[in-house]
């Protein structure tokens, strides 16, 4: 166990090393120097010279790389051009946005999908299977943006039990906070249930033609009983690996849904930093989402690992 | 022939129809501004109402439906072109570092989030339908080579693999004379759903304003228009909705059907 883990953390490195470069040559090659965007056009050349200096810009890309990685690695994101405030502050503010909505969006897609997958197994082939399933092949195909303007126009507009749009706030208590996200996490979790709920539905299948569920059977349990006492555990595999999976889109897709409902989360603090050039700010951003993605699949590999030993020794 | 196959061919059949007629004819065009009969709901004369501008958005929505379509086509095209010479390369040096090489390297693309890295390319090199093109392809490269590869590794380990080694054919023309024809089921499959994933993806490009530029219309840019005037209008975000809705279900129940049709041993395998 310890030498698979080591080896997955390693390639868990390497891959952060790589996605970092990456980042960092497609945000250079871009065009536009923040400098002389934060000046305007008529910038004398040498405040430009002073201010690309201070911005550490005149340094070589070489530098700049290193410079930007170490300080990741000790927490330090650089400073922003745009607001001359530390970028890991700025990111701080807005995650506890994005990250709240990112799980209250796990929880209600885990909660819709894990009955709908379990209620279709159970009746497989009949009238309850073939409308659940026909329900997840609309919810796939409804775009979250779409499906988050839809709400807004009920509950917000028509029925007025939510607000359209905006963030209240941790200060102003729990529960104005999150019913402020409620909508958002409703339009994100509902494509992402509707793939969940297949995915549970046939994992679940897959493992009612084992040969332990016929012993269950066999042993008395009722078809429900096995499936929930024996069934679901085994199904889990396939369905950890998915939610791992849904984290990352759910921490992507809410950049669209902030959009939708002017939520200061990551997204719209990327979106700005992208029309004022504020490169560092975008650099970082993107690096904790990745960095995210790839440790929270890391965190699902040796989750499996630890539940199921055949993994370990097939790797 | 099954149902789901008929079902999807036939809202697929019906997009594909509406973009190929919007080059002929379409009832108005769809650039023609009337600002007295803006914001008209469903009416006799203009089928789905009219927009702010008192565009007709049935017109609108054929055109539109090219601008997905095309997007979505070269998006696939991109990831085949590359996604399955190099899935097919990683299969024949299976083990190797060439094959270790290419499936990492596609390790490392699955883990950017993929919307937020089109997002950086559009919004850096410029918004527009090539960059989004671009964007969107680059992610269907890793899921062709992985859909390639692991449909070629058990055949390479088949009898007449073999037999066409011994008569000294080298690893590329096996690949292209007698794996490739065995996996092209599978392609066909995966593209169908990428095909769809691309039009859902080109729509939250436009939607933020990151992808096909006015005036070419686009079914994500005209959910943009409408959100702000969603409570006065519904019909505006309805309209291009359900035209994406009924696309990508389409194409989804298309790629259903197809793995079904193709194949009869996963169609026990699913029940």
């Amino acid at each position: 166990m310890l030498r698979y883990a080591l080896k997955r953390l390693l390639s868990l490195l390497i891959s952060l090393a790589i996605a970092s470069l990456v980042i960092f040559v497609v945000i250079e090659v871009a065009p536009g120097d923040p400098a002389s965007f934060m000046l305007g056009i008529n910038a004398q050349e040498d405040t430009l010279a002073a201010l690309r200096a201070e911005l550490g810009l005149d340094q070589t890309k070489v530098q700049r790389y290193l410079a930007w990685v170490g300080g990741m690695v000790q927490g330090d994101f650089g400073t922003s051009y745009q607001y001359r405030t530390p970028v890991a502050e700025m990111i701080g503010d807005r995650l506890w946005v994005s990250l709240p909505l990112a799980l209250y969006a796990l929880i209600l897609s885990t909660l819709i999908a894990f009955p709908a997958g379990i209620f279709a197994a159970s009746r497989r082939g009949k009238a309850g299977d073939i409308g659940v399933m026909g329900a997840t092949q609309i919810g796939v195909a409804i775009p979250n943006f779409w499906f988050a303007m839809m709400l807004v126009l009920i509950f917000a507009i028509n029925l007025r039990w939510f607000s359209a749009g905006g963030f209240a706030g941790w200060d102003s208590g729990a529960f104005a906070a999150l019913k402020s996200l409620t909508l958002p996490a409703i339009a994100l979790a509902l494509p992402q249930a509707a793939i969940l709920a297949r995915v549970m539905r046939s994992a679940l299948l897959d493992v009612l033609g084992e040969d332990f569920m016929r012993t269950a059977r066999a042993k008395g349990l009722s078809r429900g009983q096995a499936l929930r006492r024996h069934g679901l555990r085994n199904a889990m595999i396939p369905v950890l690996t998915i939610l791992g999976l849904q984290f990352s889109f759910l921490l992507a897709g809410g950049i669209i849904i902030e959009q939708v409902f002017y939520l200061p989360g990551l997204g719209r603090l990327i979106f700005q930093s992208i029309s004022a050039r504020d490169l560092i700010v975008v650099e970082s951003v993107t690096m904790l989402l990745v960095f995210a993605v790839i440790v929270v699949n890391f965190a699902v590999d040796l989750a499996y690992a630890a539940v199921d030993p055949r993994l370990r020794a097939r790797t | 022939m099954n149902r789901t196959l008929i079902l999807g061919g036939a809202l697929s059949a019906l997009v594909v129809f509406a973009a190929l007629v919007s080059f002929v004819w379409t009832p108005f065009e769809h650039t023609e501004m009337d600002i007295p009969a803006k914001l008209q709901p469903p009416n006799a004369l203009h089928w789905f109402g009219t927009d702010h501008f008192g565009r007709d958005m049935f017109s609108m929505i054929m055109v539109g439906a090219r601008t997905s379509i095309a997007v979505a086509v070269v998006a696939v095209g991109i990831g085949i072109g590359l996604g399955v010479p190099l899935g097919l390369w990683a299969a024949a040096r299976q083990g190797g570092w060439v094959d270790e090489v290419i499936m990492r390297g596609n390790d490392l693309i699955f883990a950017f989030p993929s919307l937020v890295i089109a997002i950086l390319i559009t919004a850096i090199f410029g918004a527009g339908a090539v960059n989004a093109i671009i964007a969107i392809g680059i992610f269907n490269i890793p899921v062709f080579a992985r859909v390639t590869r692991g449909g070629a590794l058990p055949i390479w380990a088949r009898e007449f693999i073999m037999a066409a080694r011994v008569a000294g054919k080298g690893p590329a023309r096996i690949s292209i004379e007698h794996i490739l024809p065995n996996i092209a089921n599978l392609l066909i499959v995966q593209a169908t759903i990428q095909f769809s994933l691309g039009i859902l993806a080109e729509a939250a490009l436009s939607y933020v304003g990151l992808g096909a530029q006015p005036p070419t219309p686009s079914w994500g840019r005209m959910l943009a228009d409408a959100q702000t005037l969603v409570s006065i209008a519904p019909h505006m975000a309805l309209v291009p909705g359900c035209a994406i809705i009924i696309t990508v279900l389409g194409l989804n129940l298309l790629g259903d059907g197809l793995r079904d049709a193709l194949d009869p041993r996963l169609r026990v395998a699913r029940v």
